[in-house]
């Protein structure tokens, strides 16, 4: 890998400090229904549309749970190379909120559907293992809006009851770059998965960062905050910087650091204590008497872990072996099952290496600049893969084949018919092309002969009129071969 | 004519049958009586309308095949109720009309039966008197200023008087054998699992069970088998085949084998108590039952536990009563803490009070071990002793309570006094299996006194059996006398 | 242990009840009698029990992940204090 070294310290008076970073990372399963109710999970319906009775909780209303968010959570469990827990047992976490209508969140506290398990990153300094300590099933709570009126609280329960994934990391984490490649690589395995869309905006991801500093080299941790459900990934970055910087600054001023939850304020770009939170924190956990304890049977986990789809690191490896791909490469191409669906079909079609080339450049770009999904990627891959060969085989220049990429876009044609209707096929044959440059060499002899008087810079103006001229379709390598021909003679 | 309201379901059944009375004129009977019963103030809300039309309607289309053709029933106001006010006793849902049926009552409309009125009981089960009710002490047909017991104590009050011809109740901790017993009824509080909690306002839910109270045994057999089944909308539903238990039911008994646990022989057990028990034991022994005396060594470690488990879980399960959604909402309140105190404060009553913040303490941070925890370790042995017990014996014979019915406001000062009535009926809950509660006799004061029989988890057939011969042969016969008319 | 009224200050809060200053005396009373009561649990030596986590000896159920249940807003809504057609209305928390 490549030989940057890892380098992100908060530099105080006194010397260095690391950062150490946890983050609970609550992930909503991909389920069409809640985990204790049949309402939707639908995104963006009308407020208090997706909510049954039991979402509100009625009185005598009894959860009952959905087996695809169980199943759902062993196969990320299994993905994050977990341990599955063949007994776990669903709790309740009691406090009162608006939006949490049930008075407790049933959750899982003492037993765990998923136990240890690890994630691995690519980072520039090498690959680094990032520990998992757990991943729980919970409810989701409802939304308050605050803002609709100015002396009451609005109250939509569509989100209540919506199943999510907790994922508790180890404090394995070092920099707000590690925590970026960690989220991103936690979103990828469950897209992969299908376990989870990943959707940040949307709420779909979201994490509590957990924040400490110490000297550099202590081996003791320092005091931890909780910053609370922050929603993107460059908030936890911002978030984490402020607080590691607070926290160093409160050490090296001889003061304590509260062990408290705060919140990231986006507006200000701070963190601040959530002082109201505090005297709820006893959450008086116990087991939900509504609920059973949930065994799974050996032979479910047994049958998931064997229908589980090619995971990235395993994909990455096979890109670098069968499609020669380099590390960088492959690991782009393996960030998104899409990604990488489309870049195989691609590669059965044309050439492997130079498919991934043009992949990552301008069909990248192309998408990124109409924010675009590769999914919804308005060329096809059996087209895509019919451009590449065209360059692969000398038939058009990469200058020609971005022009034809264009034509793609728009007309939504294949690359061979756009080449022919355009005549835009490479001109290829030397004496075709030999004819053409004595032509363009005797109207400006005047240039001819300062080039030959030793003005070399003179030979792009040569290379530029043959390209005028045949439109740029002259195969560049030939015309420099033909051209430095002539000109010596 | 003759008044058909003080036979029993069975009898009533077979004259709707056979045609002696349309369900029309039985459920005028029974709205007659109902109407110069509000002494006794057992119902919280009437729903004649409702049932003059569903009688009407049975009658102009019988069906005789049903378990309960055209029979009008009030209920415990603990079971939620489509369009029809459920107050669980309690001011925090005056005002709340539920939009759904419980499963259970949904049982008993789907046999031909249909809702009389809803009953009084303590405020969210929790009372062994009916005296923590918003809606005012209910009184003992039994006797003027007695109470009917608790919690369901409107159910067992409206049955003895002839207000219902049977209803049904929950039982957490002895809420059907209890008044059952106090009233000179019959009360079962069935396996845990065997009657869907959906729709049921709870209170405990690992404990919480509903189940019939009837006056005789063979009705009881016939609530259950109506109320009972398997429930999808209950995660602790158990899944099983439906009984036939009313026809089923037999008085052999020969051969069987009685457990007579030596713990339930209690101090200051008055003589009365211990005379119905010996009582008992001689019919079952007179019939050719075996009795065999046992031990159950943690018996009097139940109620503590109990009284930490239930107020831990209603702690949790009353949560959702906070004035957001449905129900009470105090009027002050700036912000939504103060609402929530508010709201809480003014809609719950003392004991409910009291038991959220039992509750609320023993799970709290810190206590959790001591209490809690501990308190689940002893349900584990709690329910290992009647394990223990149930592989040498087919049921267990106890009184249900350690008194009969006592006066409005005798215990109401004294928490821990009042517990301990239901000291007999408390271990059962805790290990979840069934206990019927049949009247065997009276004390000096002519008061009822109650037989309780224990089975193990889904020996319920059993137990009903065992009951019917102690019925035929005690020849108990309630002498209630109408005298608030 | 006994519970003081400091102590049922902090539990009520937690309950979010709260409490009338001129019924601590006698909730301070009651409860103290209660978990008296209670504490004969100690008794007991527990510690090789393991604590009950169900009554009944199977496994949770489960249901298909089908949407059966929702879009009853009118029903969800008729029964809150505070009318309004769309949302629940609580008075504004204060953070």
């Amino acid at each position: 890998m490549s030989k940057e070294k890892f380098d992100y310290f908060i530099k105080g008076d006194k010397g260095k400090y690391e950062v150490v970073i946890g983050l609970e990372v609550h992930a909503q399963v991909l389920s069409k229904s809640k985990l204790f109710s049949g309402s939707s999970t639908k995104f963006g319906a009308d407020p208090n549309n997706q909510v049954s009775l039991i979402d509100s909780a009625f009185p005598g209303m009894l959860p009952v749970i959905n087996e695809e968010c169980i199943k759902q959570a062993v196969r990320t469990g299994l993905g994050l190379n977990a341990k599955i827990n063949n007994y776990s047992v669903f709790d309740r976490k009691n406090y009162f909120y608006a939006d949490l209508p049930q008075g407790y969140q049933i959750s899982q506290y003492k037993h765990p559907i998923v136990g240890e398990g690890k994630v691995l990153l690519d980072m520039p300094y090498g690959s680094k293992e990032i520990g998992i300590e757990r991943l729980h099933l919970e409810q989701d709570a409802g939304k308050s809006i605050h803002d609709m009126d100015p002396t009451n609280t609005y109250v939509d329960l569509n989100r209540s009851g919506i199943a999510l994934m907790e994922i508790v990391s180890k404090p394995d984490l070092r920099s707000p770059d590690e925590v970026n490649a960690y989220i991103k690589k936690l979103r990828s395995i469950m897209r992969y998965l299908g376990t989870c869309d990943g959707n940040m905006q949307e709420g779909s991801l979201r994490a509590d960062v957990n924040v400490s500093v110490r000297k550099e080299g202590d081996k003791n941790f320092g005091t931890r905050c909780e910053i609370k459900n922050v929603n993107s990934i460059k908030f936890m970055q911002m978030a984490i910087e402020y607080e590691a910087t607070r926290q160093v600054e409160l050490i090296e001023n001889g003061k304590e650091i509260d062990q408290e939850t705060r919140l990231f304020d986006t507006k200000k770009n701070e963190t601040r204590s959530m002082r109201s939170k505090e005297d709820a924190h006893d959450y008086r956990y116990f087991p939900d008497p509504d609920l059973l304890p949930l065994k799974l049977e050996q032979k479910l986990i047994d049958e998931l872990k064997k229908s589980l789809p090619e995971l990235p690191d395993k994909k990455k490896e096979r890109f670098m072996k069968e499609y020669g791909l380099n590390a960088y490469e492959a690991n782009v191409l393996v960030s998104e099952k899409e990604i990488s669906d489309y870049y195989e079909e691609v590669a059965k079609l044309s050439d492997k290496k130079l498919a991934a080339t043009w992949m990552m450049g301008d069909l990248f770009a192309m998408l990124n600049d109409k924010g675009l999904d590769i999914s919804k990627s308005p060329i096809s891959t059996k087209h895509f893969a019919e451009l590449v060969q065209s360059i692969k085989s000398g038939e058009i220049s990469g200058r020609i084949a971005k022009e034809v990429f264009e034509i793609m876009l728009e007309t939504g044609d294949n690359p061979k018919k756009i080449i022919e209707s355009k005549g835009l096929k490479q001109q290829s044959d030397p004496k075709e092309l030999e004819k053409m440059i004595n032509e363009i060499l005797s109207k400006n002899k005047d240039k001819v002969d300062q080039y030959k008087s030793g003005k070399d810079k003179l030979f792009g103006f040569f290379v530029g009129q043959v390209m005028k001229s045949s439109g740029g379709k002259a195969n560049p390598q030939l015309t420099n071969e033909i051209l430095k021909k002539l000109l010596k003679g | 004519m003759v008044d058909i309201t003080n036979q029993s379901l069975n009898d009533i059944i077979e004259n709707i049958k056979t045609k002696k009375i349309s369900s029309t004129d039985l459920t005028k009977a029974y709205i007659n009586n109902i109407q110069s019963a509000k002494k006794l103030n057992a119902f919280v809300t009437t729903t004649f309308d409702h049932a003059l039309d569903k009688a009407k309607q049975f009658d102009n289309k019988p069906n005789f095949d049903q378990l309960l053709p055209g029979i009008p029933l009030a209920v415990k106001d603990l079971f939620c109720t489509e369009n029809i006010k459920t107050t669980a006793g309690s001011n925090i849902l005056n005002n709340f009309i539920p939009s759904y049926e419980s499963t259970v009552t949904k049982n008993l409309w789907n046999n031909g039966s249909f809702l009389l009125g809803k009953l009084n009981c303590d405020e969210f089960a929790m009372g062994s008197s009916n005296e923590t009710s918003y809606y005012g002490n209910v009184i003992n047909p039994v006797g003027d200023q007695l109470v009917p017991g608790g919690s369901s104590g409107g159910s067992s009050s409206a049955l003895a008087a002839d207000l219902t011809p049977a209803t049904i109740g929950t039982d957490t901790g002895g809420s059907i054998r209890q008044p059952a017993s106090f009233t000179g009824t019959v009360g079962l509080k069935p396996t845990y699992g065997l009657c869907s909690r959906w729709g049921i306002v709870a209170f405990a839910s690992s404990l919480d069970q509903a189940g019939p109270m009837t006056k005789t045994i063979k009705d009881c057999a016939i609530m259950l088998e109506s109320m009972s089944g398997f429930d999808e909308k209950d995660s602790t539903s158990i899944n099983k085949k439906k009984e036939q238990y009313s026809k089923n039911l037999k008085d052999n008994i020969k051969g069987l084998k009685i457990g007579i646990p030596k713990e339930y022989r209690v101090d200051n057990m008055p003589k009365e108590i211990d005379e119905l028990w010996e009582k008992g034991k001689k019919i079952l022994k007179d019939l050719g039952a075996q009795l065999i005396d046992i031990s159950l060594p943690h018996t009097k470690y139940a109620l503590p536990t109990y009284y930490i488990v239930a107020p831990a879980e209603a702690s949790s399960n009353l949560a959702r009563y906070d004035g957001v959604r449905y129900g009470y909402r105090s009027k002050q309140g700036k912000d939504l803490i103060e609402m929530y105190e508010k709201t809480r404060s003014e809609g719950f009553g003392d004991e409910v009070k009291r038991r959220i913040l039992i509750g609320t303490y023993v799970l709290s941070s810190g206590y959790y071990d001591a209490y809690y925890l501990k308190a689940q370790k002893v349900r584990q042995l709690i329910k290992k002793d009647f394990d223990d017990s149930f592989t040498k014996i087919d049921a267990i014979l106890t009184p249900s309570t350690p008194s009969s019915a006592f006066k409005i406001g005798e215990k109401t000062n004294d928490p821990v006094s009042m517990y301990l009535n239901d000291i007999f009926t408390v271990p059962v809950n805790l290990a979840g299996i069934p206990a019927l509660s049949l009247p065997a006799g009276v004390d000096k004061q002519g008061y009822p006194l109650g037989l309780q029989l224990i089975g193990k988890a889904l020996d319920e057939q059993k137990i009903l059996n065992i009951g019917y011969a102690i019925e035929k042969n005690c020849r108990f016969k309630n002498k209630i006398k109408r005298w608030w008319l | 242990m006994s519970l003081d009224k400091e102590k049922i200050k902090h539990v009520a809060k937690l309950a979010r009840i709260s409490v009338d200053e001129a019924k601590v005396d006698s909730l301070t009373k009651d409860l103290n009698s209660i978990f008296k009561f209670i504490e004969q649990l100690n008794e007991l030596n527990t510690d090789k029990v393991e604590p009950l986590t169900s009554i009944l000896n199977q496994s949770l159920r489960s249901r298909k992940d089908e949407i059966r249940d929702g879009k009853i807003r009118e029903k969800i809504l008729k029964n809150s204090p505070k009318e309004n057609e769309e949302f629940f209305v609580v008075p504004k928390v204060v953070e």
